[in-house]
């Protein structure tokens, strides 16, 4: 590896070096606002290397990692993501003077290098090292609530998932490498076209993979953890596991389908449509019987990505740009929504009947404005995010003249509304939650308030004025 | 630039109206007024201005405009026009806005400055959908006052607020929806033809279309703004929104918000889609002249006063439909006839009932009668409106209905007939209003107090603008023919 190699490297080393540094600090003397700090400065130190390697790329680093300029982009959103996550668990951790939060960074910023790792992934061998980093970290930060039984139980959960559908990822892969002889992406793509290759072998193997990756993204069928695991695990946790390991696992998709020509099989798209459409409908209908805010957001997630994936099967330069829209927005708007939970809980006792919502804003007007804020940019009301984001996917999908799946965005969209809608009422309900917990009259936390404000700008910021980010966009994810 | 002013004035008034509630209520309610009235100011003297410009039909139709790059990646503009037509409902707007500040004054005491901040920002929304040109941009003002409605009904409504305001959004919201597909394919069919992407209004009247593409585009047009309007059978949520919302509320939605589903079609429906809005037509106004009767018979069956009220909408926005879609002028300019004074005739029926609502704390016209004794004022205005409601020569509402059947008579004189008996169902819950709440004896021994000085301030200015439309209605003839007969060349010319 020479000196090109190492600076486009760079940001991947530096998140690596950080997870480091924290164990070693934490080791030193434990400091929960130390931990913070060596976190924060190395997870911006390695925002800054974005910019120093951004001139070299595209560059491939071994046959393993490819570094492109898309491939930046989505590990400056990685980081932003895990930052922000950061920020939300030092707020939730300095009300329990007891805990002792300081590993759950440590693990932030390993599974912060595995999501890195797999939106540079070049190599099924670089893929499966990125997403076992990720998933080990967040066996840990799932069940990092270790005292209580549901965040226990939430980690097995998905632990026990999660090597079932890594094994069989691995198994599609063998499968891939069998038939083709090769595991980079780009060589797939040739040997695949060769005549003597037994497609049905390759196209088993690539449905398994994506079996693999639809299960890290919660697509039905392979859902029925996340509601469970986000309602078990920590407020902020949660935040992460719905936004940076979706997010860069998606990138993956991306990268992947685009390198490895999967596009070329009719099949898979046909496979992607049906899990899309199921996706949009479970999500929204299951979200409707939900009593509990964490588990309503699980469902919404669900649904988002079924949104995600009608961007992604517009195929061409405008499905990259749009996915990379709405994962922008998304991830803002995710993150802010859990932000608000998080303000609202404490380690061991997460705020999530929606009963105990009722009259917020009569309490906690800030607050509850900024939760409806992420709420109607979840719901793609204009002024927010969510808003442009669901725009630029229809306008994919109408491109590529998708009626199936815009037709079910639309109807499903419609359905959403409605549990949207609910948590507002319950929000702006006059009568008071019947039992009024500690948590709600909790003091506001600076490290949360500054976090919920700056994100709360980004959604409304976007989505009144969208040019700028769309231009960053356009130069970095273009194929 | 003075478009852009109308639109900030709203958005920054509803802000600082809500900050200045923390210290006192009044202030709040104060700038709203002020607000709305400085808007209503700068459209009159818009109007005065442009006066001569308008008789003297000029070559373009926009008498103002703006236009500015807002997101230059899709071709979206922030292009805002104005012309005779959008003037008019505009002044609409803003008054009928200062006349829900206004009767809103002692009925909302909770949360004063939120109160304030959604009504300015639906006035806002509506604004921006009279101006808007771009299609991006008219989408956006579209949804946007969907929001701060919803807060309204479901916040400050009556018993049934919740339910009442998840209808009407869901409602809404899915036809908007629909409308947003459609413009995107139309986005997309007028690039694939021109090379262009764009949003802009009068670039995408060039558009070359298939009639099926044509067909189905204009469909989801149709969707979001029959759903709006209320279009028979897509009405369902509006008797329950009407009913639940304050008073307030209920002007703004019969007043401006339904005009907004017969404005976009007007502006965008027949324009955009003149060959396929032709064959659609029989369709929509077989609709609309069911909506016309059974409106009508609706309310004539309602016990709650508000819900009749609301019932009469539906009835009344079936002319407006008739009138559109026979798109010749005397139905055309019928059809805004009866926009402008519906709105102010049933804003004043839903203050009226507000009003009682506020003294005796029902809306049951069984729990009514004999209101006249006690309080003579508030029973007159009920009778003037109820009569303009039913479209008495002298006022408004008369001059828009006879225009439509006129003009409708010559595309499809069956509906017409079937119209003109919706005239005559009129008269009956019209009368029944007048015969159950204010006339008979006074059996429940009603003592009320009259319309006070702000109320009866209200109502006489709203009972005087309606005669003057009704005796003399040429200026507002004058302002929106030159628009609508650059409509309508538009449509000539496509065809």
């Amino acid at each position: 590896m020479n000196a090109t190699g190492f600076i486009t490297l760079l940001p991947i080393v530096v998140i690596a070096a950080t997870s480091i540094a924290v164990m070693l600090a934490t080791a030193l003397r434990r400091s929960h606002i130390a931990a913070l700090i060596v976190t924060v400065v190395g997870l911006c130190g390695a925002f800054a290397c974005l910019f120093v390697a951004a001139p070299l790329v595209p560059y491939d680093v071994t046959p393993l990692i490819r570094i492109d300029s898309s491939a930046l982009f989505y590990i400056g959103l990685i980081l932003a993501g895990s930052l922000a996550v950061v920020f939300l668990c030092y707020g939730y951790y300095r009300r329990q003077t007891h805990s002792r939060p300081e590993e759950l960074y440590i693990l932030i910023a390993t599974a912060a290098l595995g999501s890195a790792t797999l939106v540079s992934a070049n190599h099924f061998a670089s893929l499966f090292l990125g997403l076992e980093i990720l998933s080990v970290s967040l066996y840990g930060m799932i069940a990092y609530s270790r005292d209580l039984k549901i965040s226990v139980e939430a980690g097995l959960k998905y632990l026990v998932l999660a090597a079932a559908s890594a094994s069989l990822l691995l198994f599609g892969m063998a499968l891939d490498y069998f038939e083709l002889g090769s595991m980079e992406f780009g060589q797939i793509a040739s040997a695949a076209a060769l005549p003597g290759v037994d497609g049905v072998v390759v196209l088993l193997g690539v449905v398994l993979i994506l079996v693999g990756i639809g299960f890290k993204l919660a697509l039905v069928p392979f859902h029925m953890w996340t509601p469970d695991v986000y309602q078990g695990a920590p407020a902020p946790v949660s935040a992460f596991v719905a936004t940076v390991s979706k997010g860069a696992m998606f990138a993956l998709l991306l990268r992947y389908f685009d390198r490895a020509s999967a596009r070329n099989y009719g099949a898979l798209l046909l496979v992607l449509t049906i899990i899309a459409v199921a996706s949009m409908f479970a999500g929204n209908l299951l979200a409707l019987l939900q009593n509990n805010v964490k588990r309503i957001l699980a469902y919404s997630s669900i649904a988002h990505l079924g949104y995600l994936i009608v961007a992604f099967e517009a195929s061409g330069d405008m499905a990259g740009f749009a996915v990379a829209f709405y994962l922008v927005a998304y991830f803002a708007t995710m993150l802010g929504a859990f932000g608000v939970v998080t303000m609202l809980s404490t380690p061991g006792s997460d705020l999530g009947d929606l009963n105990l919502y009722r009259g917020l804003f009569w309490r906690r007007p800030a607050l509850a404005a900024v939760f409806t804020v992420m709420l109607l940019s979840l719901a793609g009301i204009p002024l927010t995010a969510g808003f442009v984001a669901k725009f630029y996917v229809v306008a994919a999908g109408a491109s590529a003249l998708l009626w199936l799946l815009i037709f079910t965005l639309v109807v499903t969209s419609a359905i959403g509304l409605y549990y949207y809608l609910r948590i507002i009422v319950a929000l702006y309900s006059r009568a008071q939650a019947p039992v009024p917990t500690a948590a709600v009259g909790f003091p506001a936390s600076a490290a949360l308030g500054w976090t919920l404000g700056v994100l709360t700008a980004i959604v409304i910021g976007i989505g009144c004025y969208p040019s700028p980010v769309l231009r960053l966009i356009q130069a970095m994810t273009k194929l | 630039m003075i478009l852009a002013w109308l639109l900030i004035i709203l958005v920054v008034a509803g802000v600082l109206a809500a900050i200045s509630a923390r210290w006192s209520h009044h202030l709040a309610r104060w700038i709203s007024f002020a607000a709305t009235l400085l808007d209503l100011a700068l459209i009159l003297f818009l109007w005065v201005r442009h006066a001569g410009e308008i008789s003297l039909s000029p070559s373009s139709p926009w008498l103002e405009q703006l236009d500015g790059s807002w997101i230059p990646q899709f071709g979206i503009h922030f292009h805002l026009a104005l012309d005779g037509l959008s003037l008019l409902l505009l002044a609409l707007t803003f008054f009928l806005g200062a006349v829900s500040v206004l009767c809103s004054w002692t009925e909302i005491t909770e949360s004063v400055g939120f109160f304030h901040l959604n009504l300015l920002w639906i006035l806002a929304g509506i604004s921006g959908v009279f101006l808007a040109l771009d299609l991006f941009l008219f989408y956006f003002a579209w949804e946007l006052m969907l929001v701060p409605m919803y807060f309204l009904i479901a916040l400050w409504g009556h018993e049934r607020r919740v339910y009442a305001s998840i209808k009407f959004f869901l409602f809404t919201q899915l036809s908007g929806l629909m409308m947003l597909v459609a413009i995107l394919v139309l986005y997309f069919l007028h690039h694939e033809a021109t090379g262009t992407y764009t949003f802009d209004y009068e670039q995408l009247l060039h558009t070359p279309l298939s009639s099926t593409a044509a067909f189905w585009i204009m469909l989801g047009f149709f969707a979001a703004f029959a759903v709006k309007l209320p279009l028979f059978p897509l009405h369902t949520w509006l008797p329950d929104a009407h009913t639940e919302a304050p008073t307030a509320g209920s002007v703004i939605l019969a007043g401006l918000l339904l005009k907004t589903g017969a404005y976009g079609m007007i502006r965008f429906v027949v324009p955009l889609f003149p060959d396929a809005a032709r064959e659609f037509a029989p369709v929509a106004m077989t609709l609309g002249a069911i909506g016309i009767i059974y409106g009508a018979v609706q309310a004539f069956g309602q016990h709650d006063l508000k819900r009749l009220v609301a019932y009469t909408s539906v009835s009344h926005l079936g002319f407006v439909v008739l009138g559109v879609f026979s798109w010749n002028e005397l139905a055309l300019q019928g059809a805004l006839m009866t926009m402008l004074c519906h709105g102010i005739s049933t804003g004043a029926l839903f203050i009226l009932t507000g009003a009682l609502q506020e003294r005796i704390h029902t809306r049951e016209l069984g729990r009514m009668g004999g209101l006249w004794a006690t309080a003579p004022r508030l029973s007159g205005a009920g009778l003037y409106f109820a009569l303009a409601s039913l479209g008495l020569p002298g006022l408004g509402d008369f001059i828009g209905e006879f225009l439509v059947l006129l003009g409708t008579y010559r595309a499809h004189r069956i509906l017409a007939i079937i119209a003109a008996i919706g005239v005559l169902t009129a008269t009956f819950y019209a009368l029944r209003i007048v015969q159950r709440a204010f006339q008979g004896p006074n059996e429940h021994a009603w003592s009320l107090r009259d319309l006070v000085p702000r109320e009866g301030l209200i109502i006489g200015v709203m009972a005087a603008s309606l005669l003057w439309l009704g005796l003399y209605p040429q200026p507002i003839f004058n302002t929106f023919s030159p628009a609508l007969h650059a409509l309508e060349s538009t449509v000539q010319f496509r065809r």
